[in-house]
């Protein structure tokens, strides 16, 4: 049982997404405990293969007993075994979080809801185990045909946002597919691990840019790096809230992720930053990325909104941290997808608690929020902290490798654009718990004799994925020592 | 020297931050919430006397707590300026409390549940930042104290209180994450270490440049020292209850910021580095403008709790001043200043808000002749001026004598005069409040001649502070062992 434990992250929620569907139709609220059971598993072999990982050794495992480069591989080092189990964790969370939530905005979908819930998250495990260029890519497609539909779901705008990402999502994964294609015709190869031996033997040939350009684009299609970042905002803000806690900390991550992957595993650090000598141009765009998201930011009054253009200047400084081309910025890169994983989730699971009680999310909405929900506003509190970069939670880890990568690379630009972004992030949060803290009274006026604000608590379902977030939040900050020594310095010493 | 291992600068930590969770649990019982605070600050004083003696002996405490990056934990090592320094803010608290209690409930102030967990939360990071054992931790307390006391300037949640909470927060967020933050990291790239060491851990082939860039970011990141620029947070915070300001912009708050300055020029720096370059004048030069210039705008204020964060401006600066020397009296001057102007500065506030509850009245020209019917407040007020300014039979002279003796060492006249022109500028926005309070003309006295002071909760504070003060006077060793041991001068 264990040494299946790579196919059985995967598989266990590919064949109960069928099983949801059907004993849905007749008994809907099985489907809930159907999905929370479902992630629980994978959770569970995710950290079995985390632990195998860093006790032995990366492992590979051959679907079918079909050896590689013929058959499909699944190769899981340090890297990845990380996010898979973040990527686990996080469908659990949001499982059980969604249980009111949905039955309250899509109540006689809720059968569909976890099928394509769970269909979404199985490709993206996928996506993280692979080691295949071009299973990736049918993996991309379920993720993204199944997120289409669950961000549809509750109509109205959710309709035209979500074409737009079709649209977009569409041309992304084209790209990577033509990507891939060029690197088939050039290696005649779809494993990575054997598409980066034979590339690596190889002189460079226009074949292989046009295959990185076409796969980075694709990637930063996918994962809405400014200035392809136009279908997200209103993607996510639209949709039903438990599908954009879902969707806003896992789709981009995983989309990095596919970049990093693609930077280290397929190609490798002389063509990218001696043959190519791109850095400096991406960096750029990056900081681009992490300004224009601020700003875009600063100027939003929805809160889940404001979140999802926080989301596109969080991109910019995965992307920066991966291009510096060192391994403090690399180190930052990677230590960021889980802790931006977990932040986002955070933040929106806080936000998804504040609709379900007050029903909206604008600005003027927060008044006197912390007496109202005390415990919801306990999490938002740590993870706006971990978005500012407060220490000790991850957020301010993430910003010390990526600080400390871009002074290494004397990219003054990105040092100061993480800062600024830091700054902004505080005024952004502050703002909102300025409001929340300060207007509790109607009138201005300084009598110290409040109207008094019932306490209207979410569900306990709700309020207890959302703790844990903030609660793992400090815990990953505290435990950074360990990520970085044992799960991200031993993946990045073979790449640089 | 001998380090040993031991819970106990953990437990002082955690000691306060369990009775904040206390203090919040019990908000129905008024007097068992107030307990728990005078029960957390005894506990700590006990603790804390029971490290002096190891301390004094020359040795220090350590307790890791996590190794949150690799080979860069988070850790406390207590040395004598550690313990200086938690000495003043654990017996100040036991005052402050007393006066809290004394100031919110005749005037029954809301949300005072509140306002007392956040009070026992940023001591508890306040002893954080004291027992650090290098800047990473230093700067995990130090932010955790800007957070944990913006509930208390904005206690009143009024326009006022937010405008002061606004900038409170902008002025020290923008400069601990835009400076101090890439300032520690650049600094750890560059020596890989970040723990104190008096001996420094730059080399002296550090590029000179690097390393004013490196001494600038960290002199303005840590902004709660209140140097100008960015001091304007400083008078902002006022519109906090009286207590607050009283223990966070005389004790906590501005003496952390301060602190902090002097352990990276201590212990990142090191006072050798700092004198045999360039970067001790530039310490000096920007600490010699703000004692002035915050000087000169004291005098000018009305308002007596502005007038006094003026003042604390300028008092931070001296301290600063005294370690930019960087010789070794000059360093035992400053720290010990932060230990006596504390308990002088303390007194001011507390006396301000006596006044405040007594009569209502915030501004200085409204205390003509207010010494007839205040005249133990009045007293204790004369007392920490005197102290401030640094008059025989108070603190405040011990300290700055050795400063002075730094200066003289280091040869560097210019700093004297500073200092007596600094001492005369305080006389001059102290005194005259002292003199109307007294001495006015019958006709003038805008109060009756009876003796109606404020309630004893309020009354008493300031006078065991004002005798403190008189006592540091005839036992200054009290705080200046701790300091020589810290800086390694023989007692």
């Amino acid at each position: 049982m264990i040494e299946q434990a790579p196919a059985l992250i995967v598989v266990i929620p590919l064949i109960s997404a069928l099983f949801i569907t059907i004993i849905g139709l007749y008994q809907p609220r099985v489907s809930w405990a159907l999905t929370i059971v479902t992630f629980a598993l994978s959770s569970i072999f995710a950290f079995i293969c985390l632990k195998h990982v860093v006790t032995v050794g990366p492992i590979s495992y051959m679907f079918g007993n079909w050896p590689a480069p013929f058959g499909i591989e699944y190769a899981i080092d340090h890297l990845n075994a990380l996010i898979v189990l973040m990527i686990s964790i996080v469908a659990f969370l949001v499982a059980i979080f969604s249980k009111h939530d949905i039955a309250k905005e899509l109540g006689d979908k809720i059968p569909h809801f976890y099928s394509l819930f769970t269909l979404l998250v199985t490709g993206l495990l996928g996506i993280t185990l692979t080691g295949d260029a071009f299973n990736l890519y049918v993996l991309l497609e379920i993720s993204a045909l199944t997120s289409y539909a669950l961000l549809a779901l509750s109509g109205g705008r959710a309709y035209i946002a979500t074409f737009n990402y079709l649209i977009m999502g569409t041309i992304g994964a084209c790209f990577y597919l033509l990507g891939v294609g060029y690197l088939l015709i050039n290696t005649g190869s779809l494993n990575m691990a054997d598409i980066a031996v034979i590339i690596s033997n190889n002189t460079y040939s226009y074949t292989v840019l046009a295959a990185f350009l076409f796969i980075m684009i694709g990637m930063w299609t996918k994962m809405a790096l400014f200035p392809l970042h136009s279908w997200l905002p209103n993607a996510y803000t639209y949709a039903p809230t438990s599908t954009s806690c879902l969707l806003a900390p896992l789709m981009t991550k995983v989309s990095v992720y596919v970049m990093l992957r693609m930077m280290t595993s397929v190609f490798n650090y002389d063509y990218i930053f001696n043959v190519l000598q791109w850095q400096s141009v991406i960096v750029t765009l990056a900081v681009i990325a992490i300004l224009a998201g601020s700003v875009l930011a600063l100027k939003q009054d929805n809160l889940k909104k404001m979140l999802t253009y926080l989301i596109v200047a969080e991109i910019g400084y995965m992307v920066g941290g991966a291009w510096l081309g060192n391994a403090n910025g690399f180190t930052g890169a990677s230590y960021h997808i889980i802790a931006d994983g977990f932040m986002t989730l955070c933040l929106f699971l806080a936000i998804g608690c504040i609709i379900y009680k007050v029903g909206d999310a604008s600005l003027s909405s927060m008044k006197g929020i912390f007496t109202k929900m005390p415990m919801t506003m306990l999490g938002f509190l740590i993870g706006a902290f971990s978005m500012i970069g407060i220490p000790p939670t991850c957020g301010f880890f993430s910003k010390w490798y990526l600080i400390s990568g871009a002074y290494e690379a004397a990219s003054w630009h990105f040092l100061i654009a993480l800062l600024i972004s830091s700054l902004v992030n505080a005024v952004l949060f502050f703002r909102i718990i300025e409001v929340g803290y300060f207007q509790a009274l109607p009138s201005e006026e300084p009598n110290h004799h409040h109207p008094k604000i019932k306490r209207d608590e979410a569900p306990i379902s709700m309020l207890i994925p959302l703790l844990t977030t903030a609660g793992l939040l400090i815990g990953i900050g505290l435990y950074t020592a360990d990520i970085v020594t044992y799960l991200i310095q031993p993946f990045i010493k073979n790449f640089l | 020297m001998q380090t040993m291992t031991s819970i106990l600068p953990a437990a002082i930590v955690l000691v306060s931050f369990i009775g904040s969770v206390f203090i919040f649990f019990t908000k129905k019982n008024q007097n068992l919430r107030e307990a728990w605070t005078f029960i957390t600050a005894a506990i700590n004083l006990v603790l804390l006397f029971k490290m002096a003696k190891w301390i004094l002996a020359g040795n220090t405490y350590s307790f890791h707590i996590a190794e949150v990056l690799p080979g860069l934990p988070l850790f406390f090592n207590v040395d004598g300026f550690g313990m200086l320094f938690a000495f003043v803010a654990g017996s100040l608290w036991v005052v402050t409390s007393l006066y809290s209690i004394g100031y919110m409930r005749p005037l029954k102030e809301h949300a005072q549940t509140r306002y007392f967990a956040c009070f026992a939360l940023a001591i508890s990071a306040t002893m954080g930042v004291a027992f650090s054992g290098n800047v990473l931790t230093m700067y995990l307390f130090y932010e955790i104290l800007s957070l944990s006391t913006y509930p208390l300037v904005t206690h009143h949640q009024d326009a006022e209180a937010r405008g002061g909470g606004r900038k409170y927060l902008t002025f020290l967020l923008t400069t601990s994450i835009g400076f101090a933050l890439p300032a520690m990291i650049i600094t750890y790239l560059n020596t890989g270490t970040l723990t104190f060491s008096n001996a420094g851990i730059f080399t002296q082939a550090t590029d000179p440049t690097l390393l004013i860039v490196l001494l600038l970011l960290f002199i303005f990141g840590f902004a709660k020292s209140g140097m100008m620029p960015f001091h304007v947070w400083l008078p902002g915070a006022m519109v906090a209850p009286t207590p607050v300001s009283a223990l966070l912009h005389a004790v906590a708050v501005v003496k952390v910021g301060v602190f902090c300055v002097l352990r990276v020029l201590t212990g990142v720096f090191g006072i050798d580095l700092l004198s045999s370059t360039p970067l001790s004048t530039i310490v000096c030069v920007i600490a010699s403008i703000t004692v002035i210039v915050s000087s000169l705008i004291a005098l000018t204020q009305d308002n007596l709790k502005r007038r006094l964060a003026f003042s604390t401006v300028g008092q931070l600066s001296y301290i600063v001043l005294g370690a930019g020397i960087a010789t070794s009296f000059g360093v035992v001057g400053s720290m010990t200043h932060i230990a006596m102007h504390a308990f002088g500065k303390i007194t001011l506030f507390f006396c301000a808000g006596a006044i405040f509850v007594a009569t209502g009245k915030k501004y200085i020209s409204q205390m003509v002749g207010i010494g007839k019917q205040m005249p133990f407040t009045m007293i204790a007020f004369l007392i920490g001026s005197m102290s401030v300014i640094g008059l025989p039979l108070t603190g405040g002279i011990i300290s700055k004598w050795y400063m002075v003796l730094g200066a003289m060492d280091s040869g560097r006249l210019w700093i004297l005069i500073i200092y007596l022109i600094s001492s005369l500028l305080n006389a001059a926005y102290f005194f005259p409040i002292v003199y109307n309070a007294f001495f006015c003309k019958e006709e003038d006295s805008q109060y009756p001649n009876k003796i109606k002071e404020a309630p004893l909760a309020a009354l008493l504070p300031p006078v065991i502070t004002a005798i403190g003060t008189v006592i540091l006077f005839i036992y200054p060793e009290l705080f200046l062992d701790f300091a020589k041991i810290a800086v390694g001068v023989s007692k």
